[in-house]
């Protein structure tokens, strides 16, 4: 028989997620790249619009990554521009998971005539190219941030139904739910006490992966021009803006490279690693 | 009571007299150092030819840990084995191993098994391969997930045969699948044997199966569990094919099976498992009239019989899963018998003609004690606490349940039985308050019912109380019992926290669990306690009624015989009980009245030993007459 | 046949169960679903183009000036206005507007003035060409390799096979796009050129060096996605009931591979093909316009910078029918590869679920 229960306290299953290999690695990456976006406005040695050297010149002393296209310090601009990427990724995806989720677990819990509207809706919008949808409305009605993100939020939101109204239905057809109705527990306590608290994790994981996605949907619009507007600092801006050059000063592109590779790689990994610890810790 | 019925009390005690005396006349003539263990080759089945002989085996998972081992048993030509034990018993690992076969995760590590002289285990890929299907064959538990969705019926057969023997033409090998299609009772024309495996029922499914095991011939067939996922009526018909076919090819079988009462009817020998290992190994007869071992002893007093009403014992505590064996007797922890040398493991002996036991105390038996219970409690004038009138039930736009109308007494419990589709759970569940689209009335002390829980009074919704049939989903797991408890308290009643703990506690202690499991998660729980933790939700409503929906069905028969006893004693208290099962043993064992239902219509209610005994409906003749007994003698209309 | 337990009326309620098919000589009893479906798509197709046509004609509070730009003159932007019938209520400009396109008049161009049509029919090709060209590499070696994977699970090849995918995953198409042209163009091996610079008087597929860099950029960022789902789906089908079933009765183990676990394996890798698709055009906007190749998605870039409106609406119109079709023919394919939703009309199939889910609650669980 077992004796002394005690659930694994929330310390105890972070150090088990600790231990995936991937889980370190993912947390590292992310974790550095956020470092360098959120903080790195701090330590740039000059600001991010200033002419400081020859454009497209190389790297040296006093500029370790050498010069942009119109000769700002390439360094100074990698550190100030990863802040729109990261606050409007994790903005969009936040906006996403709550208004996809909340119609997602609706359309489980709620079903028949709700159910099979969400699901009509969301047919229609998932077959369509994301990106395409975003730059036609973003295109011809503005450019403020707050629009962009609430565009690429909605771009994610159909994907995010689906998932959580599959987590949801499997948990919905599950006895204790009867039990909670037989008890007469109201509708709206059966949504946040039994229904919610079973999809979070699957949820938490999956806004990971959104990062990712979030992140790369970002940046390439903000390449194609349709983000911050020049001369502020950006990461995907800068790729398109070196471009030109990139046979003589590789590096003003390769930098904010790497950055993006960074973040969206380490999101994606902490994601999918958290994802596999879960897993295995419910499973028992 | 009438004459027979005296006859046959007399005659169950004693029964029960010769199992007491047997063993102790069995153990004053043998000593226990005079036993023979199994290894040395004695009159062990010398005059007959071993088809199959299992030596030592033994099987383990990634880490070391032994799933089953020191595994001995043989079987002649002919002969048919039962492979009985309860979940984690290892049994169908077992099977699976027969044709060297051990599941992801498990690897055959020792022992030795030899069919026909062929040694199965050092087979390498080819030789494998061509004595599977053909020398020895497997038939498994579940025939919808073992067919491929995608292949026809008779391509199945058509690749098995030409896997096999390829020299055959097509129209050779058509004509065996008809001859076989024959002789396991399915159809022969094209458009049937064309068709794909979900355009067949669940009985059509176990028989293509066996089809596909009988058509090469095998001199050796492993059945894992065939009807456990079948209905009763459906059960009975395959495992007489399967004895049959058995006879008419001179096939020898190993029949794994949890269930010793289906086991019965078809087997000449039986292997008792627990805890991966052999406890006992006797012919049949002998299982059931003298059995030895401890735990036998428990399960076959733990049995609920549908001849006759038992008094259920159950085995204290639960079958350590593999990792968590104790050293030594694996059984000693929930043996009444145990004593010190318990923590040697014992080994197995032989006790008498082809009859072995591993246990060290058999002389201080037995252990636990088959006893018939006393006769019907009679339900005395209490007035009607349920009555349903004309109850028509729909499932979607699919209508289950015809006009239902019956009434349950203040202090009684009824069985609602029926097969799978029988309507019996939609009843209950309208009564319950989650009936979607129902029609018709619902009294309970008199008042009227709605049909959705949330529109029913707080004060009438508490006193029916739901139990489902899977433990496993029946509690939020993200909840701790604790909180799963306090929270239906101060639903119902206006507590504060320290009260309810309090409450909690107690009704834990009551269902004898624990009440440190307040601050368990269900997933730490085993099925038989999750089930009481459920039990518990509901009692700590303080129900007038409660509605139990198999219970037990998912659980193993020692479990089974804990929670019903259980039930028993809250009878005890003034609890009334809606019963609803397919287990006619159950019902005997439980009910005082019954309700049987077929396709939605009630057939026929009544007493229960009233019922039982002298069915006046066709479909309870049937059903009666297909349950698996082993007092069948007992019944007077079987 | 006395010694054989078959109880008559068991065995006759199990046909009548079963006998609800449909004999092969009937209409297929999933016409119906087909019929749905296609209504579906059309739903679809014309939802879509309200959306289009609301985000560029009706909901810019002045398509006009948005066209001309902020410094245009009142008189430029009425002339405009009346050319393009915007003075007239909204429905109206919708009907007319979903006229024109289907009787196939896809306006002119404001930029170049040319028709549309002409403009796309060559774009179209161009892109149609990089998309065969990525599907017929990518797919079928996402396919294979998943399988090989598959059956080398958890192998030193599939642990770093597994790991290398991540890697392209996560990196953000048009990322990989310029680190691809950095490493074969301008740095390391120099031997692919960076730009596109295709001929439009030759077919684009026979300018093949163009196409390798944008193919390998597409590819990379959708392979890894299918791979995943096929390796994932097969190791499902290895490790079921009937694939042990089969081998347990002697099955050849190349039989139980290639005729039990695959056929099973593959179906759900239909559904992912279409998504295959979705992310394929998704980024092909970026890569065309990373390799400045002259096909659809740098088109449609282009027009969305100069707000050349018929444009637009056109080549996402054309977009969205294709992903339409797509989804259609994979739902098709998926239903006539799979018995069970081939031989059961969707009447039956409904009232078999619901029996189903009601027996289930009688029946003993395992």
């Amino acid at each position: 028989m077992s004796s002394g229960f005690k659930a694994k306290s929330v310390s105890e299953q972070f150090a088990t997620a600790w231990r995936s290999k991937q889980v370190r690695l993912g947390f590292t990456m992310t974790l550095v790249a956020l470092v360098v976006a959120l903080l790195g406005p701090y330590f740039a040695p000059h600001a991010p619009t200033d002419l400081v050297g020859t454009a497209y010149g190389k790297p040296n002393g006093d500029a370790w990554l050498g010069y942009d296209l119109l000769g700002r310090d390439v360094l100074s601009r990698i550190l100030a521009g990863g802040q729109s990427v990261v606050w409007m990724s994790i903005s969009a995806s936040l906006i996403a998971i709550v208004i996809g989720s909340a119609l997602g677990v609706a359309a489980a819990y709620l079903r028949r005539k709700t159910d099979q509207f969400i699901l009509w809706v969301t047919d229609v919008f998932i077959a369509f190219p994301d990106l395409i949808l975003v730059l036609l409305i973003v295109s011809l009605l503005g450019r403020e941030h707050w629009l962009i993100v609430l565009t690429v939020a909605i771009a994610f939101v159909p994907g995010v139904i689906r998932l959580s109204r599959s987590i949801a239905l499997g948990v919905v057809t599950q006895e204790f739910i009867e039990a909670a109705e037989m008890m007469g527990y109201s509708r709206t306590q059966i949504l946040f006490k039994e229904i919610i608290p079973n999809i979070l994790t699957p949820l938490l994981v999956h806004l990971g992966i959104m990062l990712t996605w979030a992140v790369g949907m970002l940046s390439g619009l903000a390449f194609l021009g349709y983000g911050v507007a020049p001369p502020t600092a950006d990461w995907g801006l800068m790729i398109n803006e070196n471009r030109a050059g990139l046979l003589i000063q590789p590096i003003a592109v390769f930098a904010p490279v790497v950055l993006i590779a960074i973040f969206s790689l380490g999101t994606n990994l902490l994601a999918e690693g958290v994802g596999r610890v879960t897993a295995r810790i419910e499973e028992r | 009571m009438s004459v027979s019925g005296t006859l046959t009390k007399i005659q169950s005690v004693q029964d029960d007299l010769a199992v007491l005396n047997n063993s102790r006349i069995l153990v004053s003539d043998r000593s226990v150092e005079h036993a023979q263990p199994i290894t040395q080759p004695t009159r062990f089945d010398a005059h007959k030819k071993s088809l199959l002989t299992v030596e030592n085996l033994r099987i383990e998972l990634e880490k070391g840990i032994d799933v089953v081992s020191d595994i001995s048993f043989k079987l002649a030509q002919g002969e048919i084995l039962g492979l009985v034990g309860e979940s984690g018993s290892g049994k169908s690992t077992i099977a699976s191993a027969l044709l060297s076969h051990a599941r992801a995760g498990a690897k055959i590590v020792g022992g030795k098994i030899t069919v026909e002289g062929i040694d199965i285990l050092s087979l390498k890929e080819d030789g494998l391969r061509k004595i599977r299907g053909r020398l020895v064959a497997h038939v498994s538990q579940d025939p919808a997930t073992s067919l491929n969705p995608l292949l026809r019926v008779s391509t199945h057969l058509h690749e098995l045969v030409s896997a096999h023997e390829p020299s055959l033409s097509k129209a050779q090998r058509e004509e065996r699948i008809l001859s076989v299609f024959e002789d396991v009772g399915l159809p022969t024309r094209k458009e049937f044997i064309e068709r794909f495996p979900h355009q067949l029922s669940g009985g059509q499914q176990q028989r293509v199966q066996l089809a596909l095991a009988f058509i090469l011939r095998p001199r050796l067939i492993v059945l894992d569990e065939p009807t456990t996922a079948l209905d009763v009526t459906t059960q009975s018909l395959v495992l007489k094919t399967i004895r049959n076919l058995c006879q008419r090819y001179g096939v020898a079988a190993v029949y794994v099976s949890h269930d010793l009462a289906v086991v019965q009817e078809l087997v000449d020998h039986i292997v008792v498992l627990y805890a991966g290992r052999v406890v006992e190994s006797a012919p049949l007869a002998q299982v059931f009239a003298q059995p030895i071992h401890p735990y036998t002893q428990g399960l076959l007093a733990a049995i609920p019989d549908i001849a006759q009403r038992r008094l259920l014992q159950p085995i204290p505590g639960q079958a350590p899963s593999p990792g968590t064996r104790p050293e030594g007797c694996s059984f000693a922890e929930r043996c009444p018998l145990r004593s010190e040398q318990c923590q040697q493991t014992p080994a197995l002996h032989l006790v008498s003609d082809q009859h072995h036991s591993a246990c060290w105390n058999i002389q201080r038996g037995p252990a636990f004690i088959s006893r018939e219970a006393e006769t019907q409690r009679v339900v005395q004038r209490g007035e009607a606490l349920l009555e349903v009138s004309n109850l028509n039930a729909y499932y979607g736009k699919h209508q289950v349940v015809f006009d239902a109308s019956f009434a349950l007494k203040k202090g009684e419990c009824l069985a609602l039985v029926g097969e799978s589709g029988s309507g019996k759970t939609t009843i209950a569940r309208a009564l319950a308050g989650v009936g979607e689209h129902s029609t018709g009335q619902i009294f309970f002390q008199q008042k009227e019912l709605e049909f959705v829980a949330r529109a029913r009074a707080p004060e009438l919704r508490h006193q029916i109380q739901y139990i489902f049939q899977n433990p496993y989903r029946a509690l939020n797991p993200r909840h701790k019992v604790g909180n799963i408890l306090v929270d239906a308290l101060q639903h119902f009643f206006k507590l504060s926290y320290k009260e309810a703990e309090r409450r909690a506690k107690d009704t834990l202690q009551k269902v004898s669990l624990q009440s440190d499991l307040f601050h368990a998660y269900p997933r730490e729980l085993s099925g038989g306690e999750r089930q009481r933790v459920a039990i518990a939700r509901a009692l700590v409503c303080e129900p007038q009624l409660l509605i139990c929906d198999e219970i037990t069905s998912a659980l193993d028969v020692s479990v089974q015989a804990n929670i019903l006893s259980l039930l028993r004693d809250l009878q005890a208290d003034g609890l009334s009980m809606l019963f609803v099962t397919h287990d006619l043993g159950v019902v005997r064992a439980v009910a005082d009245s019954v309700v049987v239902l077929h396709r939605g219509k009630i057939v026929e209610q009544g007493q229960v030993d009233d019922l039982l005994d002298h069915p006046r409906d066709d479909y309870t003749r049937k059903l009666v007459s297909h349950s698996p007994s082993r007092f069948k003698h007992l019944l007077p209309e079987a | 046949m006395s010694n054989v337990a078959t109880d008559k009326m068991t065995d006759a309620a199990d046909d009548a169960f079963a006998r609800g098919q449909p004999s092969t000589y009937q209409l297929p009893s999933w016409l119906p679903w087909l019929l749905g479906r296609l209504a579906s798509g059309l739903g679809v197709v014309i939802v879509i183009s309200f959306i289009v046509f609301g985000a560029t004609q009706a909901l810019p509070s002045d398509p006009a000036r948005i066209i001309l730009g902020p410094e245009a003159s009142e008189q430029a932007i009425n002339v405009l206005r009346q050319q393009l019938g915007l003075d007239q209520p909204i429905y109206t400009q919708y009907v007319a507007w979903l006229g024109e396109i289907t009787s196939g008049n896809l306006g002119r161009s404001i930029d170049s003035n040319v028709d549309v049509s002409s403009i796309i029919h060559a774009r179209f090709a161009n892109s149609l060409a990089l998309t065969l060209t990525v599907s017929l590499f990518a797919i079928p070696l996402a396919i294979v390799s998943g399988i090989f994977l598959a059956l080398r699970r958890d192998s030193k090849v599939d642990q770093l096979a597994i790991s290398t995918i991540v890697l392209f995953k996560a990196v953000p198409g048009f990322v990989l796009a310029i680190l691809l042209v950095m490493l074969f163009s301008t740095s390391v091996f120099q031997v692919l050129p960076a730009a596109s610079l295709l001929d439009p008087s030759k077919p684009a597929l026979a300018q093949f060096t163009y196409l390798i860099l944008p193919t390998l950029t597409l590819a990379l960022s959708v392979v890894p996605y299918l791979l995943r789902l096929v390796r994932a789906s097969m190791i499902e089908a290895m490790e079921s009931d009937y694939v042990i079933a089969a081998r347990l009765r002697g099955v050849p183990e190349h039989n139980v591979i290639w005729r039990h676990a695959l056929p099973n394996a593959l179906i759900p890798a239909i559904q992912g093909i279409a998504m295959t698709f979705r992310f394929l055009f998704s980024g092909v906007v970026l890569v065309e316009v990373v390799f400045s190749y002259p096909g659809i998605g740098n088109t449609l870039n282009a027009a969305i910078e100069m707000r050349d409106l018929p444009m637009i609406q056109a080549i996402v119109l054309a977009i969205t029918l294709g992903v339409v079709l797509i989804n259609l023919a994979a739902d098709l394919i998926t239903l006539l590869l799979t018995p069970r939703l081939r031989t059961a009309s969707k009447r039956k199939l409904k009232k078999k679920r619901a029996e189903k889910r009601f027996n289930k609650a009688s029946r003993s669980a395992a």
